[in-house]
């Protein structure tokens, strides 16, 4: 009685050997779209800067290159994006016909308001992170963590992730998480690189990797003596 | 192709082996972390430029320098002022928490006039316009009938422009009734009167002393400028001096001492005597002083009715150790001796404070190193001389009527008077005006208190926040908090040497509040006349400049002034003054209730966690409370075992505590280091008002306890009361 059932089984299950396989490899495709793919779309939603700015024009405008806007107030700090204070300096009145600057003027300048600007590479609260650190006493120069920004004639869409309201330049754009400047990624890890490993006068050339546990045997001597290893109370010096 | 159950098994195996090895599951994993740091209930300081001002903390006496720390208008943080005479750079939890009354819940926003029944929290907001117009106009009813002495005010003390423009206002309107919260100051004040003919404040250089004989004084616990003390303690731990604790409870500071003496509560005169006695006959006494004034009398008062033995009686300390630690305390190079219990917040027994100074004088510290020096009242209020018309004339002339300057010649102000003679129906007030006091927590009895504010058809609270007093008022007329106004603030908390502090608007005000003084000024200016000629300054601000002459620069540039001298403390001193008589045959500081319906005694106790004056705990430092002080909402009692054994109170459980003035409900917490018999609860909970992170936590000591009248200063010296304890 037995046998015939078993039969039957068998023959059934020879039979969807092949669509099984294939439904799993189309599940395989479609995740793999949706994760590499439609999944970023989602995850961050685009904004507009308020006004497209240029910084070429300004780079050459100004003397100091990056630091005449944005420059260290007198205890160390760090000003970031100037405020409108600093813009009416040259913008009390607009500067040509273009209408972003009629736009600043006339919304911003002329009503005292701040403009909202959306800041790419701002860090969550917790983070301490002194500009004058890294800038004077490290001398590391802009472009380090901030690329070529100083050489972009529009302002970039700026990519806001829905959940945890970051630009995305903090993950970096690649959604992998894997870089290839040292400018393309601002998560801990990044800062890690230095600050894990490098000591007194060394170097480290940047992993394309965001993982910290990787050994990393990329460290090259240079002239700085400051100590960026953050040995006692590491965590500290930067989460407050 | 028939798409079975297998089909579709195998297309969600596919997608999840897929998902795993797209980022999506790691990046998810992330954002949702960061995510939920990020939450917008999370408080966050804003991002934008920082700055740094200095100024004053006025949570305590302790007139602590701070460095207030900004984010563009915002403060964000307060800090110990680095080189500040007293604290330099340390600073205690209160002040930490300043920016939580800054910002906090609990402030008065706007002036607010009572709506509802008094008490019932029902408020009309009013301009500052009608605010002044209404005290106006019943000031000036009440002072065209004559009655000008039934207005009182109540503020925090006596020092300091804010304190003597209220003086001044009373003064010029026709009331004696100035008052002012009573504390240890009061008792210090009235010995350096009595013992050496001065008026002035007791200083101690605590940072010399080599050893400290402290008579129950919470050296950390508040006593004095706390931060201060603190640092003198650490100071002395570091450098091997010694520090003896007198007090009938293990606190804090007996802790941290170099030995403890328990003592029957209330004795601590005799045990003063009983060493003077010791160092007298064994000629351990200075020499130098022995030829001053009443030396004899003295001397045959500790050798006839302060013999060892007898002391020994009284205290409950053993001869042996009365002995050691008088001829230990003697022979110390630098030795000093202090008191006034916990934070010193009740004076004290005057003949308590005598005798101690006595003893400081026997061994020859006064105007020495390490010893007790003098701090003078403020002596740069230099106002005009004040035109009396009339009705000022006879209104001053009118006796006080809490009775200081009359029935208690040596007293400026008792507080501690006022419920009973209101409640009893031996005086009345028309009108009482508070500031920077919250009476209807803070004074003992605060029920009778209230009774008697009840009584009171007019109370002004100038009260910066919703504290008791101002819940139970008429009209509140917001004060601006410490960070937003400038005020000078003297500070005598027994230091060595006076400071001036300056507390200065860090921030600007952050509702419809007005300084206490403007308010003052413009009440005198809508009255007119004589009062409006009493104040001669266009604001508050031009008053405190015009007032503190030079010094204002300084005190703008620096945030303190301080001339780094000691004073001497001068006079003739008298060992033996009149009000010492009664120490001829020695009774110990009575406590109220019969023995028999309260076997226990009931002791506060103070801790450096618990604000109990004006200001009430804010939510950072309450959530620093003990879980053996405050638990589940309530109070904790400590008991001694032993106590507990034989009331069948185990750890934790639920009692009554009943007292001839009050009964609460509390938590028995078994503690070897309390004498037996006694049970002792900790001051500064149980408010009814603040916000709700204060109110309803506990019950008030206060509540419990009422005022006893020391003899010879009137002041309260109530160091406990008769108590039972009951199982729920
Ligand atoms: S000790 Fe007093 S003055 Fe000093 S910080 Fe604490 S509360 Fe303020």
């Amino acid at each position: 009685m037995s046998t015939q059932d078993d039969k039957a089984k068998e023959v059934s299950a020879d039979g969807v050997a092949g669509p099984i396989i294939l439904f799993f490899i189309l599940g395989l495709a479609a995740s793999l779209v949706f994760g590499w793919i439609i999944f970023p779309k989602l995850l961050y939603s685009q904004k507009k800067q308020p006004i497209d700015f240029n910084h070429v024009l300004h780079v050459e405008a100004v003397e100091e290159g990056c630091e005449s806007c944005h420059f260290f107030r007198e205890d160390g700090s760090f000003s970031g994006i100037p405020k409108l204070e600093q813009c009416v300096d040259c913008h009390e009145d607009a500067q040509g016909e273009d209408p972003n600057e009629i736009k600043f003027v006339e919304e911003y300048v002329a009503n005292g308001r701040e403009v909202p600007w959306l800041v790419y590479a701002r860090q969550p609260d917790c983070v301490f992170f002194s500009h004058a650190a890294h800038v004077k006493k490290a001398e590391m120069d802009c472009g380090t963590c901030h690329g070529h920004i100083g050489e972009s004639e529009h302002s970039r869409v700026y990519e806001e992730n829905r959940i945890t309201g970051y630009s995305r330049d903090i993950w970096g754009k690649n959604i992998s998480g894997l870089k290839k400047h040292t400018w393309e990624r601002m998560k801990m890890d990044d800062c890690a690189e230095c600050h894990a490993t490098k000591e007194i006068g060394t170097d480290v050339e940047t992993l394309p990797w965001p993982i910290n546990w990787l050994p990393r045997p990329y460290e090259k001597q240079t002239g700085n003596q400051a100590r960026v290893k953050t040995v006692k109370e590491a965590c500290f010096v930067c989460h407050k | 192709m028939k798409i079975g159950r297998r089909s579709f098994l195998s297309f969600v195996v596919g997608g999840a082996a897929g998902t795993a090895i797209t980022p999506l599951p790691w990046k998810l994993t992330d954002d949702s972390s960061i995510w939920s740091q990020n939450w917008p209930w999370t408080p966050v300081p804003p991002d934008g430029e920082y700055s740094q001002s200095d100024s004053v903390c006025t949570l305590c006496p302790g007139g602590c320098g701070i460095t207030v720390r900004k984010v563009d208008d915002r403060v964000v943080k307060i800090e110990g002022m680095k080189g500040h005479p007293i604290n330099d750079g340390g600073l205690c939890l209160m002040g930490l928490s300043g920016l939580q009354l800054l910002y906090g819940p609990t402030r008065v926003k706007t002036p607010l006039k009572r709506v509802g029944k008094r008490g019932e929290g029902k408020w009309e907001k009013i301009s500052w316009d009608e605010a002044i117009s209404e005290v106006t106009k019943k000031l000036a009813d009440i002072r065209s009938n004559g009655e000008s002495h039934a207005v009182g005010s109540i503020v925090d003390s006596e020092s300091g422009t804010v304190p003597n423009l209220f003086k001044r206002f009373l003064t010029a309107y026709g009331s004696p009734n100035f008052m002012t919260m009573p504390s240890i100051q009061d008792s210090y004040g009235m010995t350096l009167q009595l013992m050496h003919g001065v008026s002035a404040q007791a200083g101690f250089d605590a940072e010399n002393a080599d050893f400290i004989l402290s008579f129950g004084s919470g050296i950390i616990d508040g006593w004095g400028s706390p931060v201060r003390m603190f640092k003198a303690n650490s100071a002395w731990k570091a450098n091997g001096k010694k520090v003896v604790q007198i007090e009938p409870r293990l606190s804090n500071t007996a802790a941290k001492s170099d030995k403890w003496i328990p003592i029957k509560p209330g004795t601590e005169a005799a045990l003063a005597l009983g060493l003077a006695n010791v160092i007298i006959t064994n000629s351990l006494d200075s020499k130098k002083i022995s030829q001053s004034t009443g030396f004899e009398s003295f001397k045959k008062l500790v050798q006839n009715e302060y013999s060892t033995d007898k002391v020994s009686k009284i205290t409950g300390i053993n001869s042996a150790t009365i002995v050691s630690l008088a001829k230990n305390f003697a022979r110390a190079s630098k030795p000093l001796a202090i008191c006034g219990k916990g934070q010193g917040s009740i004076p004290g027994n005057l003949n308590e404070f005598m005798a101690v100074h006595a003893l400081n004088a026997l061994v020859g510290n006064i105007n020495e190193d390490g010893g007790v020096w003098a701090v003078t009242e403020t002596d740069y209020i230099k106002w005009p001389e004040l035109e009396m018309d009339s009705v000022a004339e006879s209104g001053m002339q009118k006796e006080r009527i809490d009775g200081a300057g009359s029935e208690y010649p040596h007293a400026k102000s008792l507080l501690n008077r006022l419920a009973e003679v209101i409640n009893s129906g031996d005086g009345s007030l028309e009108v009482i005006f508070v500031s920077g006091a919250n009476p209807l927590y803070s004074m003992p009895d605060s029920k009778a208190m209230k009774t008697a504010f009840d009584s009171i058809p007019f109370v002004v609270s100038f009260s910066s926040y919703m504290d008791e007093t101002a819940g139970n008022a008429d009209l509140i007329l917001p004060n601006h908090v410490y960070l937003e106004r400038y005020e000078d603030v003297p500070t005598l908390a027994g230091l060595s040497k006076p400071i001036v502090g300056l507390t200065r608007p860090v921030v600007k005000p952050q509702f419809n509040t007005k300084h206490v003084g403007d308010v003052v000024m413009l009440i005198a200016k809508a009255l007119g006349g004589g009062m409006a000629d009493a104040f001669p300054w266009e604001s508050y601000e031009a008053c405190l400049k015009e007032t503190l002459g030079v010094k204002w620069d300084v005190l703008v540039k620096k945030g303190f002034e301080f001339n780094g001298d000691k004073c001497i403390l001068e006079g003739d001193f008298n060992f033996y003054p009149e009000a010492m008589k009664s120490l001829s045959n020695f009774s110990p500081v009575s406590v109220e209730g019969s023995v028999i319906s309260y076997p226990l005694i009931l002791i506060p106790y103070d801790s450096i966690r618990l604000a109990n004056g004006y200001i009430g705990d804010p939510p950072f430092a309450i959530k620093a409370v003990e879980d053996t002080v405050l638990k589940d909402k309530n109070s904790c009692v400590e008991i001694n075992p032993k106590t507990g054994k034989e009331l069948g109170l185990t750890e934790g459980r639920y009692a009554f505590l009943h007292t001839p003035r009050g009964k609460a409900k509390v938590k028995v917490h078994l503690y070897e280091g309390i004498m037996p018999g006694i049970v002792a609860l900790p001051r500064g909970l149980g408010h009814t008002a603040y916000d709700k992170y204060l109110a309803g936590k506990g019950c008030n000591f206060n509540e419990l306890i009422g005022p006893t009248e020391d003899p010879v200063s009137g002041l309260d010296a109530a160091w406990g009361i008769r108590a039972r304890l009951t199982k729920v």
